[in-house]
């Protein structure tokens, strides 16, 4: 390879990284106070949530800060069931959003709180831009030629997975299984792998890194995204305004310029 | 314990009190793991296929790791040994950086380096249809990058404390500089190298950042204990702590056989490494 090629492809690299970076900025604040908050909001509120919900959540949090000046949104994302586990070992955190019912569950067993389901998302077959695998349809995530990256059983993009994989009858055959869906993202985005299995919201917040095939009708599986304010929220008042935020009509067009589905 | 010197003076009082605090962070943490640890089930929890299997992964990928580290960090620490080498304080710096740098920042750079878009990978799957990555040998060559310094910095040492006056009557008796290296300086320095080995094998046991950054993770192939521990964490805690406890006596026992080799096995290396020549 030419010392040219070889810059250039450092580039290509170094450049899908920084653009990963990019958040998205912030609208005017201007209709993001939830009606019914009396005073100015105060202190860090703590939001952990799936991988899946990275973008709409940062964008909320700068959101609910502009409109709050003495408000800290801090915001932590992996895969809900470690989100799980780290709320049952008691992490200080005021709003929880999962990726499924399940790993809400597991949580909301444990400390209690009351769920709402804030959004839906659907499954898609997702290839690095240019689908260098020649990948078509859901049975190529069975050829062993190819390099897959999928969500591990455990966590709720992976389980999902299987119940897609089981309906159209193929016996996958990754190569990494990651942590969570921003994971395997990563995975396509950086041509690594030439398929996996990610959120729609997630293909279309790497839109034009990756692109992504809908799931035939009679095995696409929706998965609901509940979200709560735990019960030892240090901030109650706080968390309850993000909530409130994340279900009016600012969230509603965040989450579904997103791409996600809403209730 | 006690402290002998100038009795109870209240500097004397801080010292050994900040000392407590001290052993405290690094033993208490292992109390609460063996206080977790259900002990009953451990036969079972570590009988598990899948901790056998990312056992078996990381005795294999670090066991390979240690031994092409003792193949390139050896020469290494020779030549890092020489004063007389013009540029050795860039050489031992550039060997020192893996060895302060965060392991998942090892991952991103071997990622650059050998993904499938790397500088180098892209060469590979373009010409011979190679990829590293999501492969165990991309588990070794994170293990190297991070564990290769303690080998090299530890042989150096070793090198350096050596009597060179031995190495010098060998030379002057007609040995070329290979056979000084392999009769008389590396059996004066093995305790070194065995312990550079130690702390390189255990350090290429625990790797975590670089693995899963740059291999990913996969049962059998790329999950090696550690990232299984971190799996398990979320799902099955109690074999995160089995595996967790698994690991600890494994490094201890490398700790145990290391000392034993030191205090037992050979007696002149106190001697030696204190740079005085034995008998």
């Amino acid at each position: 390879m030419s010392g040219r090629a070889r810059a250039a492809g450092l580039g290509l690299v170094l450049g899908i990284a920084v653009a990963g970076c990019a958040v998205p900025a912030p609208a005017a604040p201007r209709d993001v106070t939830p009606a019914g908050t009396p005073v100015a909001l105060e202190g860090t509120l703590v939001v952990l949530a799936a991988a899946s919900l990275t973008d709409v959540v940062t964008d909320l949090a700068a959101r609910l800060e502009s409109a709050h000046p003495g408000l800290t949104v801090e915001t932590a994302f992996g895969a809900s069931s470690t989100l799980a586990a780290q709320v049952l070992t008691g992490a200080p955190a005021d709003v929880l959003l999962t990726a499924s019912r399940e790993t809400m569950t597991v949580a909301t067993d444990a400390v209690g709180g009351e769920p709402v389901v804030v959004a839906r998302n659907r499954l898609q077959l997702a290839v690095p831009a240019g689908n260098p695998g020649g990948v078509t349809s859901l049975a190529d995530l069975a050829d062993p030629t190819l390099t897959i990256a999928l969500c591990a059983p455990e966590v709720p993009c992976g389980a999902l997975g299987a119940q897609v994989l089981a309906r159209a009858g193929v016996s996958a055959a990754p190569d990494s299984l990651e942590r969570d869906v921003r994971g395997v993202l990563t995975r396509l985005r950086l041509d690594e792998a030439d398929a996996g299995l990610v959120y729609r919201t997630d293909v279309a917040a790497a839109a034009g890194q990756v692109e992504g095939i809908a799931l035939p009708a009679d095995v696409d599986v929706p998965t609901d995204h509940p979200a709560v304010v735990l019960p030892d929220a240090p901030h109650p008042e706080a968390a309850a305004a993000y909530l409130a935020l994340l279900r009016g009509p600012t969230g509603r067009t965040v989450l579904a310029e997103a791409g996600f589905d809403l209730p | 314990m006690s402290v002998r010197g100038r009795g109870a003076s209240p500097g004397g009082v801080l010292l050994v009190a900040l000392a407590s605090v001290g052993t405290a962070v690094l033993v208490l943490p292992l109390v609460a793991l063996l206080l977790a640890t259900p002990w009953s089930a451990l036969p079972t929890l570590v009988g598990d296929p899948t901790v056998l299997q990312a056992l078996r992964l990381s005795l294999l990928t670090a066991g390979t790791a240690t031994l092409v580290a003792l193949a390139l960090g050896v020469p290494l620490a020779w030549v890092l040994a020489h004063d007389d080498l013009r540029g050795a304080w860039l050489l031992r710096s550039l060997v020192t950086v893996p060895l302060v740098l965060p392991p998942v920042v090892g991952g991103v750079a071997l990622l650059l380096l050998l993904g499938r878009r790397g500088l180098v990978g892209g060469a590979l799957d373009t010409w011979f249809g190679v990829t590293v990555p999501f492969t165990s040998v991309a588990v070794v060559l994170a293990q190297l990058f991070v564990s290769l310094p303690f080998l090299v910095l530890s042989v150096e040492g070793a090198l350096r404390g050596a009597s060179r006056r031995r190495a010098l009557a060998a030379q002057t008796l007609g040995a070329s500089p290979a056979y000084v290296l392999r009769r008389v300086t590396l059996p004066s320095v093995a305790p070194g190298v065995a312990a550079g080995a130690a702390l390189c094998f255990t350090r290429a046991l625990g790797e975590f950042g670089a693995t899963v950054t740059f291999a990913g993770s996969f049962p059998g192939t790329t999950r090696t204990m550690p990232l299984a521990v971190s799996q398990a964490m979320d799902s099955a805690p109690e074999q995160a702590v089995a595996m967790s406890v698994l690991l600890l006596l494994l490094s201890v026992a490398v700790l145990v056989a290391l000392r034993g080799r030191w205090l037992g096995g050979l007696p002149g290396a106190h001697a030696v490494r204190s740079g005085r020549t034995p008998r």
